[in-house]
């Protein structure tokens, strides 16, 4: 019996002072991140790329549904458990940095005049006083995806550079039954996807107008310019009668179907479409407007240190953000999520801006703007409603855009009290 | 332990019963009523799930007074009650009451009734989405252009949506109701049909004086437990809606569907909790009313 526990403590004692050495040696820092595969995936590869080249670092990836992760990233840091390195929407910045769940990146590794000439200018959205809080290593953008075959088969050369021309190839796919119901749509519309950006980023500033103004605290699309936007996209429903608000359900639905001609969409959009058989699409970059001005909407997920990582594990997680961070972990990341670089140096090499799927969506973020949302889904309603007003109770366009114009500044006005 | 030994036979028996009630009674306070009691904690808070909390007192309430869609969805919620509950009760009813008398296949169709209320709500509220789509994928709507009818708008209308997606959430419900009509219709004893047939006592009659007074119990508990189900409806509308959630417009938006918002789309979780507890004092109230007035004398 003696002998036995004896044993016990010889060994419990060895393997306390292994651990003890092990430690001494390696750092074990934390990464969270929500599930989706392709970044899971993308992940993995760059922890293993960072460990071999830090072998006194380890990361461990952590991920959670969708649903659930802000809720267990919030009780997880402040009880000093959970993550070092955190990945978060570029939206919620604001939430977690006045909750205290992350700290600021050191300015003497990611200084913000090097940051401010490397990556893309929307970026700067995440610097707060003399520090960047967070980085992205991917962006995405918006871009319209067109149907090969609907195009040939109306005989219509390549996609529409302008937004005019864009009104004149719609009218050439859409088709109507006998009963005027339409069976083809020439574009998809429908606040609900991704043409709220499209009509706040782009079509707004593209009909000369400014659709926010005080770093995105106060709502200016009420104005002339806000109105004739509003009207180009309600006109393609009910004068030029080439699309339908919710036609087939859902935007993406219709285009994978065949039964759209053309689909705004983000760069996520790639790889279901990729899986649809038969499907012959391609990509073009949002139609400009008639004096040539571009605009496009870019968003993205950024990594930050948390306060939860002190001493050695913030020098480790600070090591862990310049390599996801870096020109090569922005490749893997495009090459496995197809989710764009964030710097123009990884994004715009030849092969990646002459790439047919990508190269349109790339070129588009030097245009693109970063709306600072304070609550999207909150905001994307009050643009869906803005057009179910007109649509189904008819509102005037005016009083419509007035109306959600003041609803947006509420919603603001609540968040930034 | 000298406490217990003096006690008798019988003192410890009660001791021990209540050991044993203990344990689930401990596990309801600490998974409902805790939470409950913190909800409303929250309710006079303000909260980003994130931060602290920080005390506001009954602002959320003010708020939740004065928001148009709050009324919006207030009223829209009782209309899911108001439209689902007699309609689900009378249709369960007058089913029952014929598959009763039914012996033909009685197994069989009562099981195809039963069916829908087996059926992952989820799953059923996709499928009656793509019927009422318009063309040319809807089902309802392909039948009516070959009919050369005009097509319906029924998701996408302020004043269609609502019945749209109330009624699969009333013909899911429909099997279990039938079942306990049933089960009640059975209890009735056949004595009483009996001497109802030898006075001469016409069907209609016999209905109202007999079958309705005793099948009391059984309806009084199909109203309170179905009210319920209808104050809570949220599955069926989230799913039906789920890119325009409530949509068109509110119109369709119950309650829980804007607590959930509120509290996982804008993170403001006092001004949830107020919704909730709001929630909780009306399934209060209206459930005490019914048992009240539907209660044996």
């Amino acid at each position: 019996m003696k002998q036995i526990r004896n044993w016990i403590l010889g060994a419990a004692t060895a393997a306390i002072t292994a651990g003890g050495s092990f430690s001494a040696q390696a750092v074990e820092i934390e990464y969270w991140q929500y599930f989706f595969e392709a970044r899971v995936t993308a992940m993995d590869q760059l922890i293993e790329n960072f460990e071999a080249a830090n072998p006194d670092i380890t990361v461990k990836m952590t991920h959670f549904p969708y649903a659930d992760y802000r809720t267990k990233v919030a009780a997880a840091i402040p009880a000093g458990e959970g993550p070092d390195v955190v990945q978060l929407f570029y939206g919620w910045l604001n939430d977690y940095v006045q909750a205290d769940l992350i700290q600021p990146l050191p300015a003497d590794q990611f200084p913000v005049e090097k940051i401010e000439a490397e990556f893309f200018p929307m970026v700067q959205a995440m610097k707060r006083g003399d520090n960047y809080m967070a980085l992205p290593t991917a962006v995405r953008s918006l871009a319209l995806f067109y149907n090969k075959r609907l195009f040939k088969n109306a005989g219509i050369d390549g996609p529409p550079a302008t937004l005019d021309e864009l009104v004149e190839t719609a009218k050439k796919i859409a088709q109507k039954d006998g009963a005027g119901n339409i069976t083809t749509v020439g574009i998809t519309t429908g606040m609900t996807g991704q043409d709220h950006h499209w009509f706040r980023e782009g079509l707004i500033r593209q009909f000369g107008g400014d659709p926010y103004t005080d770093n995105y605290k106060s709502v200016n699309y009420n104005s002339d310019a806000g109105r004739a936007a509003l009207k180009y996209y309600t006109d393609l429903e009910d004068v030029h009668e080439v699309t339908k608000v919710g036609f087939m359900d859902e935007a993406q639905a219709a285009f994978k179907a065949g039964r759209a001609g053309m689909h705004i969409d983000g760069s996520f959009r790639i790889g279901a479409l990729n899986k649809v058989r038969g499907l012959q699409w391609g990509v073009a970059e949002l139609p400009a407007a008639a004096d040539g001005t571009k605009s496009n909407y870019s968003s993205y997920w950024v990594n930050a240190v948390t306060t939860k990582a002190q001493g050695e594990k913030y020098d480790a997680a600070v090591k862990f953000m310049a390599y996801v961070t870096s020109d090569e972990a922005m490749q893997i990341w495009l090459d496995t999520v197809g989710e764009l670089p964030a710097k123009p140096s990884a994004a715009l090499t030849e092969t990646n801006a002459a790439n047919e799927t990508f190269g349109p969506f790339i070129k588009g973020l030097e245009y693109a703007h970063t709306t600072i949302f304070a609550n999207e889904s909150g905001q994307r309603q009050i643009m869906v409603d803005m057009i179910s007003r007109t649509d189904l109770e008819d509102q005037s366009l005016a009083d419509s855009l007035a109306a959600a114009a003041e609803a947006e500044q509420k919603l603001l006005d609540e968040y930034y009290q | 332990m000298t406490l217990y030994k003096n006690l008798t036979i019988s003192q410890k028996q009660i001791v021990w019963a209540w050991c044993f009630l203990a344990v689930p009674a401990v596990f309801y306070v600490t998974i409902r009523f805790y939470p409950t009691a913190n909800a409303i904690l929250v309710s006079f808070q303000d909260w980003n799930l994130l931060g602290t909390r920080t005390w506001t007192g009954i602002d959320n309430y003010v708020k939740l007074f004065n928001d148009p869609v709050f009324w919006k969805v207030f009223k829209n919620t009782f209309l899911y009650l108001i439209i689902g509950t007699p309609v689900s009760l009378i249709i369960a009813f007058i089913v029952a009451y014929q598959i009763d008398k039914v012996r033909f296949m009685h197994g069989t169709i009562r099981a195809l009734y039963f069916i829908p209320f087996m059926t992952s709500a989820v799953a059923m509220a996709w499928v009656w989405r793509w019927f009422y789509q318009p063309v040319p994928v809807g089902v309802f709507n392909n039948f009516l252009a070959t009919l050369a009818i005009p097509q319906i708008e029924f998701l996408n209308s302020t004043t269609n949506a609502l019945p749209s997606i109330l009624a699969p959430a009333i013909w899911a419900g429909l099997g279990f109701q039938i079942i306990i009509f049933m089960a009640g219709l059975r209890s009735i004893p056949q004595t009483y049909y009996e001497a109802a047939r030898i006075d001469g006592v016409s069907p209609m009659a016999t209905l109202w004086e007999i079958t309705l007074p005793l099948l009391k119990p059984t309806i009084v508990f199909l109203v309170v437990f179905s009210s319920i189900g209808f104050l809570r409806i949220f599955d069926q509308v989230f799913n039906m809606t789920t890119n325009n959630p409530g949509g068109p417009l509110n119109s369709t938006k119950p309650l829980v569907l804007m607590i959930y918002d509120t509290a996982f789309n804008g993170f403001d979780m006092g001004y949830a909790a107020a919704q909730t507890v709001v929630l909780f004092l009306v399934l209060l109230v209206v459930s005490l009313l019914q048992l009240r007035i539907l209660r044996d004398r």
